[in-house]
């Protein structure tokens, strides 16, 4: 069901950008998102480190600790094979989500 | 992946913390970095970062709660918490661990004697394809040696097949002989068990040159330490075995004890040699079965195919030895324990008592659970606050089976501590001096599993019941009405039933235990066909000095006589081998007339003893028609024997059986001149079986048994005796001891069965007794301020008794009914291990529900006097 996958937005936008950039640190793929959408979207710094550990957990992305362009130690996410497939997933449904929601929306 | 990172994570909590923050801080850093390119002042550009980024700490908290490592960490502190509530109640947690010890701890004991004895095979490399030759009928494990040679030769399935007996032979290093166990075995035994020596070499299938041609010894590691000191310069050493030389060639390694998993043998010998030791061979004598085999099936054949292939050889030999092996139908069984003879009553056994001792365990579960039920609804209120404010009932369910898990835990832990001591001694015991019996119940991984596993189950079960609960609980219900086990009590509850189960386990064991104890009652008191009373018993094997059957009886006939001049004598005789004991011998029966020696024409088999005259009186064996012997009766007269009652129904029926004549194999005609009273001649717990005595005169034998009946007291006629055989030849070594102690070992496995339900039965009261007790001074304590108002407004003493005990008083009585009903159809069960089990017996019921009454009466007095010493003045200040 589309539906469940409203809270799976930042999942999805998350694992884009990532597809997107091939590593990026957690303040960068805020930054992505909020460019990327014109400043449409601004994640919530609270909302995303828990999904990005456990989107971690569940095998989607890997991290590793690297340095910046400014030479700061951040710790960098990658995509992994799985968050591949979870990606593709992903883009699916909520395109069947987004559908779904004009044909209604276009209904009245 | 995952769950390993979770572990880990554990024991790098402060990492992972560092890791966290380091991450966060670093987000924060960039962002000040970028408002500040922005042409933020360095404070403003702290500040927004720091308003935008939000609750730090929340943020991480959160962080690390997804990181999942969380669930470990969180058990941690479920375990704590569960702890220190266990600790503020001593009392639950003590009855709970206990109750859990008792439960495990009798099934820890009994499985690890099941696995010892049943579960584990022989310790040997490919002990997983050796298996025991034995023949259709059950009982009848051995085999002849031609048989043996034969089978082995034909078959295509075996790898290779050995054959042993088991004797006792006198070996002398120097002048004193001793008594010992000795295997014969044939030239491959050590080659096929693939066992090789810690000290010179074992005997081997080059050895063998026909009989007597390999004097050849290889002792046991035991033996080789307590006789020879363990000095290797034995290989070589010339020892006397029954007055024939051996020689050391070898000791066994110490993890060897021979293939019965019980008797451990002080060395081996050729079984080539046998005639040395026993003064006759069998080793050409195709009906004279007496040595076990055992073979090793070939890789990749199953049982079922070797056991085919050595039907079909069967049916061969069958065909051409018609007379010694017509009928002949091998059959395959595991190896160890005597084939069926001990290995079914003891796989019966050991199986039953496991099924008594889980019993056990699940009236220890349902005790526990209804301690847990308890302790739920003693916390109702509190539960029901914290489901109020909202807390998950998950995680409520969660903490209460920590609980129970952290109770099963300690509870197993002490159980299996306690089983395994118990198993230790059990394995160093030594129940019958004469005999080299050890039983290894040193419990190994699989003992230590089942330990692990049980506690699992018995502490997550009783704790799952209280689940039920969780999910029903109307919160705001249970915090206004206090608690909700007013309502509940008025029903038939949880609780009542898992007591009513419990009770109703706890009676079965007790009647089961009773049923046991009566049987064996019955059994040590059932005739056996003498009296052991007062009688003194000097047994040997003239072997030993170097007798032949025929230069023993003389010797025998001055030894009775000497027995009979001893003060107080009233009769002496001697037998080849005692009723009960371990020896004795079977042979077939045909009618007289008989030419055909086919099994198919046997009458019956009977067990035959060689006696002198003046045996049965020194026995008590009471003659009911025609005759004793007398020494006249000899080789020079014709053949004569005394048969008893069973012996002459099944021959002849109803007509009288002395006069009457028989005939043995080998078309040795014999007349039947006395006819005896039936007895026990190989387990107390036996059918009736039949018996022929025949006069020593006619058969003569080496073994002897000398039976001395005496007025005196039966010590003071071992002292004479003593010295009266020593007078004779004081070179023959004997044994001397009275008869009731020569019978312990046929009364063991009675013996034992009995002292192990009885254990059981105290166990099952025990958890009766606690069980009741709990439920009891529960429904008390809960109901203490109404009995109080009762009191308040006048109630006599007996109804306030009525009040708080009516309830466990009916549960205890529908569940003893219903434990009674099971026990009497278990006894059924029972009588396969106990002679005469009988539950139609009013001793037992009436002892059975004696019993229960007691443990009620035991469990609820103190409850009772609580109730009775009620206050209503104080109760209904307090609360």
């Amino acid at each position: 069901m589309a539906t469940k996958d409203l809270q799976g937005t930042l999942e999805l936008l998350v694992l884009r950008t990532l597809a997107a950039t091939g590593a990026m640190h957690g303040y960068g793929i805020v930054q992505h998102i909020q460019r990327a959408s014109e400043d449409l979207l601004r994640v919530e710094e609270g909302s995303l480190y828990p999904a990005l550990h456990r989107m971690e957990q569940n095998g989607w992305i890997e991290s590793e600790w690297a340095l910046t362009d400014s030479k700061r130690r951040a710790k960098y996410y990658t995509l992994t094979a799985q968050g591949q497939r979870q990606l593709k997933q992903a883009e699916e449904s909520f395109d069947e989500l987004v559908k779904g929601v004009r044909a209604v929306l276009r209904y009245a | 992946m995952a769950s390993l990172r979770r572990v880990a994570n554990l024991f790098r909590r402060s990492r992972l913390d560092r890791d966290i923050s380091e991450e966060l801080r670093a987000h924060i850093e960039m962002r000040i970095e970028d408002n500040v390119a922005r042409g933020l002042s360095p404070e403003e550009a702290r500040r927004e970062a720091l308003v935008r980024f939000g609750n730090h700490a929340a943020t991480k908290e959160r962080v690390v709660a997804s990181d999942a490592s969380l669930g470990l960490a969180e058990w941690g502190r479920d375990i704590r918490y569960a702890a220190r509530h266990l600790r503020r109640s001593p009392g639950f947690a003590l009855t709970a661990i206990a109750t859990l010890m008792v439960g495990i701890g009798a099934c820890v004991v009994v499985f690890g004697v099941l696995n010892a004895l049943v579960l584990r095979p022989l310790n040997l490399a490919g002990a997983d394809r050796l298996v025991q030759v034995v023949n259709k009928q059950p009982g009848d494990d051995s085999q002849s040696y031609p048989d043996y040679l034969d089978l082995r030769a034909r078959n295509s399935t075996f790898a290779d097949m050995v054959a042993y007996r088991v004797d006792q032979a006198g070996m002398s290093v120097g002048s004193s002989a001793q008594k010992s166990w000795v295997y014969e075995v044939s030239g491959n035994y050590f080659e096929m068990l693939g066992v090789t020596p810690q000290v010179g070499r074992m005997i081997a299938p080059s050895d063998e040159h026909g009989p007597n041609s390999a004097p050849y010894m290889v002792l046991s590691d035991g033996f080789w330490r307590s006789r020879f000191e363990g000095d290797p310069r034995v290989v070589g050493m010339t020892v006397q075995l029954n007055k024939h030389p051996f020689t050391i060639i070898g000791v066994a390694p110490k993890t060897f004890h021979g293939t019965e998993l019980f008797l451990w043998p002080d060395f081996w010998i050729p079984m080539v040699n046998e005639e040395q030791v026993q003064g006759y061979s069998f080793l050409e004598k195709r009906y004279n079965h007496g040595i076990y085999v055992l073979g090793s099936v070939k890789p990749g054949v199953t049982v079922v195919q070797a056991t085919d292939n050595l039907r079909a050889v069967g049916k061969g030999l069958a065909k051409e030895h018609p007379v010694e092996d017509g009928g002949m139908e091998p059959r395959l069984v595991r190896p160890g324990l005597f084939a069926d003879t001990v290995g079914d009553p003891m796989r019966a056994f050991t199986v039953a008592i496991m099924g008594l001792a889980v019993l056990v365990l699940l009236a220890a579960c349902a005790n526990l659970a209804g301690i847990f039920t308890a302790r739920f609804a003693d916390r109702t209120r509190e539960l029901a606050i914290r489901i109020s404010i909202g807390s998950g009932r998950w995680r409520i369910l969660r903490q209460l089976l920590t609980e129970a898990l952290l109770v099963c835990a300690a509870g197993g832990a002490a159980g299996t501590a306690a089983a395994a001591a118990m198993l230790n001694v059990l394995s160093r015991w030594q129940p019958i001096p004469e005999f080299p019996i050890h039983v290894t119940a040193v419990p190994d991984l699989k003992v230590y599993a089942v330990a692990i596993g049980l506690s699992l189950a018995s502490g997550i079960l009783p704790g799952l019941v209280p689940a039920r609960q969780i999910w029903r609980m109307d919160a705001m219900q249970a915090i206004k009405s206090g608690a909700v086990t007013a309502g509940l009590l008025r029903r038939l509850t949880l609780r009542d039933v898992l007591l009513g189960v419990q009770i109703a386990l706890c009676a079965l064991l007790i009647t089961s235990s009773l049923v046991a104890v009566r049987g064996m009652q019955r059994a040590l008191k059932a005739p056996i066909g003498f009296k052991p009373e007062g009688v003194a018993l000097a047994s040997m094997d003239m072997h030993m000095s170097g007798y032949a059957d025929k230069t023993a009886l003389p010797v025998q006939r001055r030894m009775i006589d000497a027995a009979s001049h001893i003060p107080g004598v009233t009769a002496a005789g001697t037998i080849d081998s005692m009723p009960l004991g371990t020896g004795g011998s079977n042979e077939p029966v045909f009618r007289d007339g008989t030419t055909d020696f086919r099994p198919k024409n046997t009458v019956t088999v009977a067990k035959y003893y060689a006696i002198s005259p003046g045996y049965l009186h020194a026995a008590k064996t009471r003659l009911l028609a025609g005759r004793d012997f007398t020494w006249s009766d000899d080789d020079k007269t014709r053949r004569v024997a005394v048969v008893n009652e069973t012996f002459a129904r099944r021959m002849f029926g109803s007509t009288s059986a002395v006069g009457q004549h028989y005939v043995e194999p080998g078309n040795t005609r014999i007349e039947i001149v006395g006819v005896v009273e039936d007895g026990k001649y190989d387990t107390i717990t036996e059918d009736a079986t039949a018996a022929a005595f025949y006069p020593l005169g006619q058969y003569t034998a080496s073994s002897t048994v000398l039976v001395v009946r005496s007025e005196r007291p039966v010590a003071e006629t071992m002292s004479a005796l003593r010295g009266a055989l020593a007078a004779i030849d004081s070179s023959l070594p004997f044994t001397l001891q009275t008869w009731p102690d020569a019978l312990t070992l046929a009364m063991f496995p009675a013996r034992i069965a009995t002292a192990v339900l009885m254990v059981l039965g105290v166990l099952a009261a025990m958890l009766a007794v606690t069980g009741i007790f709990g439920m009891a001074a529960y429904s008390v304590s809960k109901r203490l301020r109404e009995l109080g108002i009762r009191v308040a407004v006048g109630a006599r003493r007996t109804q306030v008794l009525r009040a708080a005990l009516s309830r466990p008083t009916k549960v205890l009585v529908v569940g003893s009914a219903a434990g009674l009903v099971l026990g009497v159809l278990a006894s059924r069960l029972l009588a396969v291990v106990v002679y005469q089990a009988s539950p139609k017996d009013p001793l037992v019921l009436s002892g059975a529900l004696v019993l229960m009454v007691l443990v009620g009466l035991a469990a609820s007095w103190i409850p009772a006097q609580r109730a009775m010493r009620v206050n209503p003045a104080q109760l209904l200040r307090e609360d």
